[in-house]
């Protein structure tokens, strides 16, 4: 590597932020309220050891198929910024809802979503017995209905429309809703 | 992915190892599209096999690049020989408390086998794994929950319950079973001894089927093979579905 290479200039650090800039406005393709940035799985902008730019992603599920078009979309956003962006998928430390920031957490309820719950709270330290479970009952923290914010709701299916959805319905006005299932 | 290649082609073998029984078990549960007994159990079963899928692409993409294989060569392009998963994942899925018995068991399995590998000296093993356990964690709930349901519900669907657990039971073992090469994994720190798991997880499996009202079959036959490259009848059948398309137009993409 050459000397110029490890120095980091005032121009790259406008160039790191304009990338970030254009990549953090990025849409989820399946919730399109939400950005990358909000989600949380747009996890760094920097200078790789050849020097040039990259764009680090974490994928929310391991075989979410939305990671692949988001990959494009980044691509296609911050190209302009510099033409010899890459964009790399880093699996550590593990993507968790509670990333997700209170700004996209708002988002989700008012598209009529339920905002995901703590995972300090459940599911993955929550044993019955001997065995692992995730069991909704468990928890101590009721889902809000996204419409009528009744926290009368039951658990339909823990697996919804994509990977990251669990579907409920409200007791208090009797329609289904979405919820971000904790992760 | 950015990571390196396996430091090994132990190391390598074992990702592909568990990359195919994540494989595997996807494409049986994908076959439920459109069938499940119910719409949510339609969604609910492809969610689970996308998961695999995802697990499966990791850890094929992983242990294929030690030989400069892509996940493509390893899915589309190897013979029935030289797939080294379970038979446990390929089995037919039968009726649906066949399909569910086969999730409780290897998801009890894939959870403590993950959980150990977080701790993994490979990295890359130990980041799937990481990602992976919060995934599998959803798949042991749905499938105890079901098999509860199942089991303490009807006399039919308890009977059937029941008869399930007799079939699936005997391809059980060979989830635990020590084999060279899961010895010299286990000795490079890289994961767990299979039989290491099997208290843990008869543990869980015995808490769903006591909830269930059913019992724990004898260990009697106990089929192998799978990591040696030998399997069921209807592995074929399976491999021609998954292939085809890939066989028939090489390179297609879309």
């Amino acid at each position: 590597m050459t000397p110029e290479a490890t120095m980091t200039t005032g121009a790259d650090l406008e160039k790191l932020a304009a990338l970030r800039l254009a990549a953090a406005e990025v849409p989820d393709p399946e919730i399109p309220v939400l950005t990358i940035a909000d989600l949380g799985i747009l996890r760094d902008v920097r200078f790789a050891a050849d020097g040039l730019p990259e764009v680090v992603l974490t994928p929310t599920y391991s075989g979410c198929p939305a990671t692949e078009a988001i990959r494009q979309d980044v691509l296609t956003q911050t190209r302009s910024v510099d033409a010899r962006v890459r964009v790399v998928i880093e699996l550590a430390p593990a993507w968790t809802t509670d990333w997700i920031t209170d700004d996209g957490k708002a988002k989700l309820r008012d598209y009529g979503i339920a905002p995901p719950r703590p995972t300090r709270t459940g599911p993955v330290p929550v044993r019955l017995g001997s065995r692992p479970a995730v069991r909704d009952a468990a928890r101590t923290d009721p889902a809000r209905c996204p419409r009528c914010d009744s926290a009368d709701t039951e658990l339909i299916s823990q697996f919804g429309s994509t990977p990251c959805k669990s579907l409920r319905r409200c007791r208090g006005c009797a329609e289904p809703f979405d919820e971000f299932k904790s992760l | 992915m950015t990571s390196s290649a396996p430091a090994n082609a132990e190391v390598a073998a074992y990702a592909i190892r568990l990359g195919d029984d994540a494989l595997i078990l996807s494409h049986r549960l994908s076959e439920w599209s459109a069938h499940a007994p119910q719409i949510e159990e339609d969604i609910a079963l492809s969610n689970i096999a996308l998961d695999l899928l995802g697990q499966a692409r990791t850890l094929l993409t992983y242990g294929g690049s030690y030989s400069g294989r892509s996940e493509d060569d390893l899915a589309y392009l190897r013979e029935e020989r030289q797939f080294t998963n379970l038979q446990l994942t390929e089995i037919e899925n039968g009726n649906f408390a066949v399909t569910m018995i086969r999730q409780l068991l290897f998801s009890c399995y894939q959870h403590e086998l993950y959980r150990d590998l977080e701790s993994s000296r490979d990295a890359q093993l130990a980041a799937i794994a990481a990602k992976a356990v919060k995934e599998v964690a959803y798949h042991v709930e749905h499938a105890s929950t079901w098999i509860i349901r199942l089991g303490d519900g009807t006399e039919l669907s308890h009977d059937r319950a029941q008869a399930a657990l007799e079939t699936v039971w005997p391809y059980s073992h060979e989830m635990f079973a020590d084999d060279e090469l899961a010895r010299r994994i286990a000795d490079l720190g890289v994961g767990p001894l299979p039989s290491g798991l099997r208290p843990a997880w008869l543990g869980s499996v015995q808490d769903v089927l006591t909830e269930a009202t059913l019992t724990l079959p004898d260990d009697d036959w106990k089929p192998t093979g799978g990591r040696k490259g030998l399997h069921t009848e209807g592995f074929g059948y399976l491999l021609a579905e998954m292939q085809h398309l890939h066989r028939s137009h090489p390179g297609a993409q879309w």
